[in-house]
């Protein structure tokens, strides 16, 4: 293994690259397509905070479980989730993977470990936990990971579940995605002291910071939490510092006097995580130009065969309402 | 047969379902005290060991998010909360969650959640610890509610609840405990949605839920040494509502009397009474009586809680009105 290339084979690499660039273009798609109004559901745009979902999802195994928030497009993907359903449900049609009952904020991939997003801040962790007790009752070594932004820890219910997951040793990884707004309010709104990983550590949970706009500290970061959980120590937490190029929701930019400026945008968009990392895969030979163009060619025919399926499958019948409420 | 009471029947519930299936757990806070939660002992952690019964922090709403993400993934938890009050403090998970997963994840998933709330209620216990509120959890789709009012049911209601696919509030009043009753020792279920024919009779139909079912019982045998013949209905569940039962029953009485331990306003008996109304009006011969809560918050005082809470007396009243009309 080559160490100048982070002790991480190259086929890695360049998955980590490739799932990023995905998550990127599939969003970039539903930008473009959005103002055609068939995309009846309000996106969270997840472009800027790549890293933090492909740096965690590739560590795990297809078993592991992966439980996320509102803005959620990217931890469906990055964990494998897909497309042609992603596409459907964006179109509310049947062929959705829910079935266009769930929408933008409700995506799941059973399958892959997708488990179910949440539209409510924090309302997917203490799920994660639970899952993560399951996997202890039944003696699997999977790990649940929990995808949440720093709104959520605002929530008290983090706070019960970082305890309770404590307590039990249980295998379950917080991944906090610090992007600095809870919609629009700012972090410096809301917190007298900046230092997420200290609330955790005060529980006795491992806890760390890294730059979420770099993949591989992300990736290393969670190998590390991973092997805890494996292994019965326990949970880790990651605090993901990263930032949304996108409005909170929806197409825009959030570009406010009271919420940021153009400037703060641009410096954040500088260390974008896909452009960056491919500058450095480049630079170390792993890629060459005409590698990224096949990927880029090769995503973009799959995001347009997607967009025909989600196009294509019928909406829900009438008699669709009143199915699903219960199993 | 054998006569238990209504909190040995639950507590036999719980083992049988843990024998019958290893992935039935029990949790909650104090669930594992010695003398138990209310006479429900849970010492089963000797039989199954304190993975399968254990105690847990004050924290109502991430341990209800702990049940549906273990429910998701294999397992089939019995949250305890030894007041329903509590139960607000996990509204989002409950209600936001667990009710809505199968629906907002297109049927990709279920949870097989019980939460066992129990109704404190007398003895000056106050706003707090005194509620009783299934109405609220009925409003929301993808919740089963349900109430047994005797000892039989409450085994046999309880193990169907284990055993559903569904999030299941299951409400256990506390004035019932010690009501003993025939049940049978072999596990069985009864099904969530259909209600039960308590007393026959021709005049009056009431249709009571949990601890009312007692005191319409009480009313009836009172009634019947005045010549009336009342007809007890109890739904077990308030969803899903056996809305058939009540209904033959109305066709042939004319007369219906709703009771119950939850407020009117909005409530169960509101819902019935508006049901029967729009679907069976030609049907009655009388207007609808309802009993419950009065619009206030539960009192301290014995004084104020003599005229709080219902008892036979009122359904009494009631039907005479009806019977008198």
């Amino acid at each position: 293994m080559n160490k100048s290339n982070f002790g991480i084979p190259d086929g890695k690499l360049i998955e980590m690259y490739e799932t990023m660039l995905k998550i990127r273009l599939v969003e970039e798609k539903c930008i473009e397509l959005h103002p055609e109004q068939l995309m009846k559901s309000p996106h969270h745009y997840y472009i800027g905070q790549e890293a933090v979902a492909v740096g965690v999802c590739v560590a795990l195994e297809k078993e592991d479980h992966v439980f996320s928030s509102h803005r959620s497009h990217g931890h469906y993907i990055a964990k494998g989730g897909g497309l042609d359903k992603f596409m459907a449900e964006m179109y509310c049609k049947i062929d959705g993977c829910s079935k266009g009952k769930g929408g933008s904020m409700h995506l799941i991939d059973t399958k892959v470990g997708h488990m179910g997003s949440s539209g409510i801040v924090s309302g997917s962790i203490p799920i994660a936990v639970g899952s993560a007790l399951a996997f202890k009752m039944q003696n699997k070594k999977n790990v649940a990971v929990t995808f949440f932004g720093d709104g959520a820890a605002d929530e008290g219910i983090l706070y019960e579940s970082i305890n309770f997951a404590a307590l039990k040793k249980l295998p379950v990884i917080f991944v906090c995605e610090n992007n600095f707004f809870a919609s629009f309010s700012k972090v410096s709104a809301r917190w007298a002291l900046d230092n997420i990983p200290g609330r955790a550590e005060a529980f006795g949970v491992p806890a760390k910071r890294v730059n979420g706009m770099d993949v591989i500290e992300v990736y290393t970061a969670t190998q590390e939490a991973v092997k805890r959980a494996r292994n019965g120590q326990g949970p880790s937490f990651i605090e993901a510092i990263t930032y949304r190029f996108k409005a909170h929701c929806s197409v825009g930019d959030d570009v406010d006097p009271k919420l940021r400026t153009k400037e703060e945008l641009e410096h954040w968009m500088k260390k974008c995580p896909i452009k960056n990392f491919e500058k450095i895969l480049v630079d170390k030979k792993i890629l060459i130009t005409q590698n990224i163009n096949q990927i880029k060619h090769k995503l973009q025919k799959q995001i347009e065969r997607a967009v025909e399926f989600g196009r294509n499958s019928p909406l829900p019948d009438r008699d669709e309402l009143l199915k699903d409420v219960f199993k | 047969m054998r006569r238990i009471s209504y909190n040995d029947a639950i507590r036999e519930a719980i083992k049988q379902s843990m024998e019958e299936d290893e992935s039935v757990f029990v949790y909650g806070e104090g669930v594992d005290f010695a003398k138990g939660v209310f006479g429900i002992p849970l010492d089963l952690a000797k039989e199954f060991g304190d993975e399968r019964v254990f105690d847990i922090p004050m924290s109502e709403n991430a341990l209800t998010g702990v049940g549906i993400g273990a429910a998701i993934n294999g397992m089939r938890p019995i949250m305890v909360h030894q007041r329903i009050d509590f139960t607000l403090l996990a509204l989002d998970q409950i209600c936001n969650h667990a009710a809505k997963a199968c629906y907002m994840w297109g049927g990709n998933l279920s949870v097989p959640l019980v939460i066992r709330a129990i109704v404190g209620r007398g003895w000056g216990q106050g706003a707090n610890h005194s509620q009783s509120f299934h109405s609220i959890f009925t409003h929301f789709p993808g919740l089963k509610v349900v109430l047994p009012s005797n000892a039989y049911d409450a085994k046999g209601l309880l193990i169907q609840s284990i055993r559903d696919e569904n999030p299941v509030i299951f409400v256990e009043h506390k004035f019932l405990f010690g009501q003993e009753d025939e049940v049978p020792e072999e596990i069985y279920a009864i099904p969530l949605g259909k209600g039960r024919k308590v007393r026959k009779g021709k005049d009056v139909t009431i249709v009571a839920f949990s601890q009312m079912v007692l005191e319409a019982k009480k009313a009836a045998e009172e009634l019947s040494n005045q010549g009336i013949d009342v007809e007890i209905i109890d739904p077990r569940t308030s969803y899903p509502l056996d809305e058939k039962i009540i209904a033959d029953s109305v066709k042939k009485t004319g007369k219906l009397i709703i009771a119950d331990i939850d407020w009117l306003f909005c409530g169960i008996t509101a819902e019935i009474s508006a049901r029967i109304t729009e679907n069976y009006f030609s049907y009655l011969k009388a207007p609808i009586k309802r009993i419950g809560l009065p619009h206030a918050t539960h009192p301290c005082s014995y004084a104020l809680e003599d005229v709080f809470y219902p008892t036979h007396e009122n359904i009494i009243k009631a039907v005479k009105e009806v019977v008198r009309d």
